[in-house]
């Protein structure tokens, strides 16, 4: 936020006329934030109205689950676009959270970096302050209306509607007006919530990187919460949710030594209430006991009892660098709430039309002292698109990021892991190719954007580190469901290889040796599927045979549908001379993948010639 | 291909009844051991099968891996490796089911006595396999493989499983056969020649008087038709054959018998290439494909009279009858001069090297732009007086 004062300086820096001090202090003022972001609303999102659009939802609901989740709520997040015109639109989201009390309404809505979640560290989709306001303020700069918030905090108080115009010099909101609204308990059936209402210009188009997507996306990676989205063409879209359970609450945490930067230690060195040093360190930081702050003290040439006050620049320097050479253990990590396979899973299964699903949640790791820990699912096959790049779908806290995709640590990380390995094909430099929807879910009390419109994860080596292990472990399991999902097919087509041969020796050896063809027949039945059955087991590790009827029978982080590996195959043109008998049958053929019983239906497309 | 030979019109009267004739396509006893052989195969088969476990045949390997040469015989033998083919295994579950099947259609065969072509055994055995639109076999040729593989499985020949190939080769010269019982005068062929059937054992030909002194064998029936047209197996004394490029086995048998049973030595006259050459040596010791019948087809003995690479310069040939060798010709030579028994004979590795640096191989016919009948008028002639051929 120093950048634009330096830019004006520059512009009034001394030309060949020359000004004097006196003249150019003239000019020289403060500029609020609000004026630099009315500037630079691409900082933000919302370089366009498409994306605009996108954003103003996006934020919205961001804080609509954020209020729910820190108020032990089950979030049920109304969206509604209202299609003024071409290009104008109303953007309604309304929540079932807590509401907001009164007097807080214009400092929320109202003003830019001002936030309940900036100043601490905790994880929550939110972090700056900046993104609700902002919104607010595109709408009014690019229609003049002013923004439209109705609350309700408790059964008993009536709904307070407020319209709040943002003064963007001042960084502070007016009230236009402002009226106790009984009327309105009706959007709030549980007593409480928050309804805000934003007209802006915006264009919406479906597709990649739209509204729809992000509702999408949202309801992946929160299965606990209920949206109801009304889209412009007046049509209710509901996305259900998959488990009733809210997830845990994030504790905030203090920040870890190792993960300031010098001008933030000084801050907190000019702004801490302690008196002593050692007493600031131990305090104001998670994992610095008595002991270690001893060592950072006596690293830093001074002792825990220095007064604060005396702490200058070059000691606070002194102190930094004891920081970065004394052993501190890492942060906490119990702070940080995974989505979890369970729900990751549930999540997928609900919005994705696919086969096999499969998710992983890593342990927690330290970037620059924030602890963060890094989710991946998997799904594949079904109805997804066959001949296309795999789908990478991004999030951090929760939140689906739909743009700059290439610039992401997660995207980088899908590129560099090593398909192939897992039966999916890939050409050098670019994703993978098959019906994969991958997501990545980073959690962290802070977590690295690019930007402030919070669109790309930054490409830290540990994050990235974590990712790649990540995908390796979903990728693992994908390619043991593809190896025995061939395997399947194999077994069905060498039985039938077998099954068509056998009557044929049988009767031709009857012929030349007088032994019942009906018996050499069924023995040799048997032993085809002896065989078979031989040529399909899985050896384990220790090269023991396994029974794998099922291997994925006590792994709780796969799902498989068999259901839609019926279609799948049926959908695949290899697949479809050979079996017309065994489909056109039964449309849902009895076998499951993985189950005992197989049913050797297939017969195979290509004779086998030696 | 399947054209009614012969030997199949056991039905036909014989034309001069007062004469014994002998028309039993294979003698008993044969028939008998091979039956017999057959049927152990199929036992075998039905044993493992009843007994639950996997079903194969082993089958001797026919490479040239599995091929020896036998220098005190001078001839080709197959060695002992054998390829155990199994019932499951996808690879060879259909080989394995063609082959029993083929085996009864062969054990039908010799019960009701009579011969098929290997085309008419392709037939016999073709069929859908039941409840799909799989046949037994896609062509003649897999079954041709799966019955040398059996021919050698059970350890017997063609001939005793009667079968024969598409005819192939003509005979013509002072000698008169008797084939199937009847009588045949080669030295009153005109100008077609006598066919040599594909079956050419002692049980269905023999030799009746022969005044001949050896046997001119040459590549194709183009040049045979000039030899003949030359009356020249009349004016030196001799039996004329051709093979029609690679001779089949109908003709090296015949060759091997004229040699061993009437004691003619056999002169080749091929074309200057490295086809040529290695037609020579499978006449002499014997095919790789076919090692197991070496010792009853090889003749050791035979002579390699020309085209010689030498006789470009020797015979004053002109640049026109030059053919280049061509990559995959130079290939082969030198495959074939590394042959064991090649790798020896001086004068075959001169020969072979010979032609390489010409550069360019010639047929027989080539002769013809010297004169029309210089090749059965000079050429042959003089070779054989000057005893100028390589061994």
């Amino acid at each position: 936020m120093d950048a634009p004062q330096d830019t004006d300086q520059k512009k009034s820096s001394p030309r060949r006329r020359g000004a004097t001090a006196e003249e150019m202090s003239e000019k020289q003022r403060e500029i609020s934030v609000s004026e630099f972001f009315a500037k630079n609303r691409h900082l933000l999102g919302f370089d366009n109205p498409r994306k605009a659009l996108m954003t103003a939802v996006k934020e919205a609901v961001d804080n609509a689950l954020d209020a729910c989740e820190e108020a032990c709520i089950l979030p049920h997040i109304y969206v509604e676009l209202l299609q003024r015109s071409e290009t104008r639109f109303k953007v309604t989201v309304r929540d079932n959270g807590p509401g907001i009390v009164r007097k807080q309404i214009e400092n929320i809505f109202g003003r830019l970096l001002y936030g309940s979640k900036f100043h601490r560290l905790k994880m929550s989709r939110g972090q700056q302050g900046i993104g609700i306001s902002a919104a607010g303020m595109y709408g009014l700069m690019t229609t003049g209306q002013p923004v439209l918030i109705i609350s309700k905090t408790q059964k008993k108080k009536p709904a307070v509607e407020v319209l709040l115009k943002m003064d963007t010099s001042k960084n502070r909101a007016d009230v236009v007006s402002e009226i106790e609204h009984p009327e309105d308990d009706g959007l709030f059936p549980e007593g409480h919530g928050t309804q805000v209402s934003i007209e802006l210009e915006g264009r919406y188009q479906q597709g990649r990187q739209s509204v729809d997507e992000y509702l999408d996306q949202t309801a992946i990676a929160n299965p606990h919460a209920h949206f109801t989205y009304v889209n412009p063409s007046n049509e209710t879209i509901e996305f259900k949710r998959g488990t009733s359970e809210l997830p845990p609450e994030a504790t905030e945490i203090l920040p870890h030594p190792k993960g300031i930067e010098l001008g933030t230690l000084i801050q907190m060195i000019e702004r801490t209430e302690r008196a002593q040093i050692g007493a600031f360190l131990q305090e104001e930081f998670s994992r610095v006991s008595p002991s270690v702050s001893k060592d950072i003290c006596e690293r830093a040439g001074i002792t825990g009892r220095t007064w604060v006050k005396q702490i200058g620049h070059k000691e606070a320097e002194a102190i930094y660098k004891a920081i970065q050479d004394a052993r501190i253990m890492a942060p906490p990590t119990d702070c940080l709430v995974p989505i979890g396979t369970k729900a990751l899973l549930s999540g997928l299964l609900k919005e994705v039309k696919a086969e096999f699903f499969t998710a992983c949640t890593r342990p927690a790791d330290v970037y620059r002292g924030n602890p963060f820990l890094i989710e991946v699912g998997l799904a594949f096959g079904g109805e997804l698109p066959k001949d296309e790049l795999i789908r990478v779908i991004r999030f951090a806290n929760r939140v689906p990021l739909l743009y700059q995709q290439a610039a992401c640590a997660s995207f980088k990380a899908v590129l560099e892991t090593s398909w192939k390995n897992y039966g999916v094909s890939q050409s050098r430099g670019s994703l993978p190719d098959g019906p994969v929807v991958v997501m990545v879910h980073m959690a962290s009390v802070w977590v690295p954007f690019t930007s402030e419109s919070k669109e790309a994860i930054a490409d830290y080596d540990e994050i990235r580190k974590e990712m790649k292990l990540a995908l390796q472990e979903v990728g693992r399991k994908l390619g043991m469901y593809l190896r025995r999902r061939q395997r399947m097919r194999n077994e069905g087509e060498r039985r039938s290889i077998f099954e068509r041969y056998i009557g044929e020796i049988s009767q031709a050896t009857e012929a030349i040796t007088g032994t019942s063809a009906k018996q050499i027949y069924e023995s040799l039945l048997r032993v085809a599927k002896r065989k078979t059955e031989e040529a399909d087991a899985v050896l384990n590790d220790e090269g023991k045979r396994v029974r794998d009827s099922d291997p994925f029978g006590k792994d709780d982080s796969v799902v498989i549908l068999p259901g839609r590996v019926a279609v799948n195959q049926a959908d695949s043109p290899d697949e479809l001379e050979g079996d017309e008998g065994s489909t056109k049958g039964s449309p849902t053929p009895s076998k499951t993948l993985f189950g005992d019983e197989v049913a050797p239906n297939k017969k195979p497309r290509t004779r086998k010639k030696a | 291909m399947a054209k009614k030979s012969k030997s199949t019109d056991s039905s036909t009267p014989a034309a001069t009844p007062a004469v014994k004739v002998n028309r039993s396509v294979s003698n008993q006893a044969t028939r008998e051991k091979t039956l017999s052989k057959i049927l152990e195969l199929g036992r075998s088969v039905a044993k493992s099968a009843l007994a639950e476990t996997d079903p194969f045949v082993d089958v001797p390997s026919r490479t040239m891996s599995n091929t020896t040469y036998n220098e005190t015989r001078r001839l080709l033998q197959m060695g002992d490796a054998t390829l155990r083919r199994n019932l499951f295994n996808t690879g060879q579950a259909r080989k394995f089911m063609q082959m029993v099947l083929l085996s009864k259609g062969c054990k039908d065969l010799l019960e009701a006595q009579k011969t098929l072509s290997l085309r008419g055994m392709y037939y016999m055995s073709l069929h859908s396999i039941a409840g799909t639109k799989e046949k037994t076999f896609d062509d003649q040729e897999e079954s041709d493989g799966i019955l040398e593989d059996i021919e050698v499985a059970i350890a017997t020949l063609r001939e005793n499983l009667h079968l024969f190939a598409k005819k192939r080769g003509t005979m013509v010269g002072n000698i008169t056969v008797i084939d199937n019982g009847d009588s045949i005068d080669c030295r009153r062929m005109g100008t077609g020649g006598y066919a040599i059937p594909s079956i050419c054992e002692p049980s269905v030909v023999q030799f009746g008087k022969c005044d001949a002194k050896f046997v001119l064998h040459v590549e194709k029936d183009t040049v045979w038709s000039r030899f003949n047209e030359d009356r020249f197996w009349e004016k030196h004394n001799c039996i004329l054959t051709e093979g029609s490029g690679q001779p089949p086995r109908g003709v090296r048998r015949l060759l091997y018998r004229l040699n061993k049973e009437l004691g003619l030595p056999v002169y080749c006259l091929l074309d200057c290439d490295p086809w040529g050459h290695y037609i020579y040596s499978v006449i002499k010791q014997g095919s790789i494909n076919l090692a197991f019948e070496s010792e009853r087809m090889a003749i050791p003995d035979a002579k390699y009279l020309g085209i010689r690479s030498s006789d470009f310069v020797r015979c004053g040939l002109s640049d026109d009858v030059k053919i280049s060798l061509n990559d995959r010709d130079i290939e082969r030579a030198k495959q074939i001069a590394e042959y064991p028994w090649f790798i020896k004979k001086k004068h075959w590795q001169k020969e072979i090297q010979l032609m390489i640096r010409n550069g360019f191989k010639m047929e027989v016919e080539s002769l013809i732009t010297k004169d029309i009948s210089y090749v059965t008028e000079v050429y042959v002639p003089e070779r054989l007086k000057e005893k100028d051929w390589i061994d």
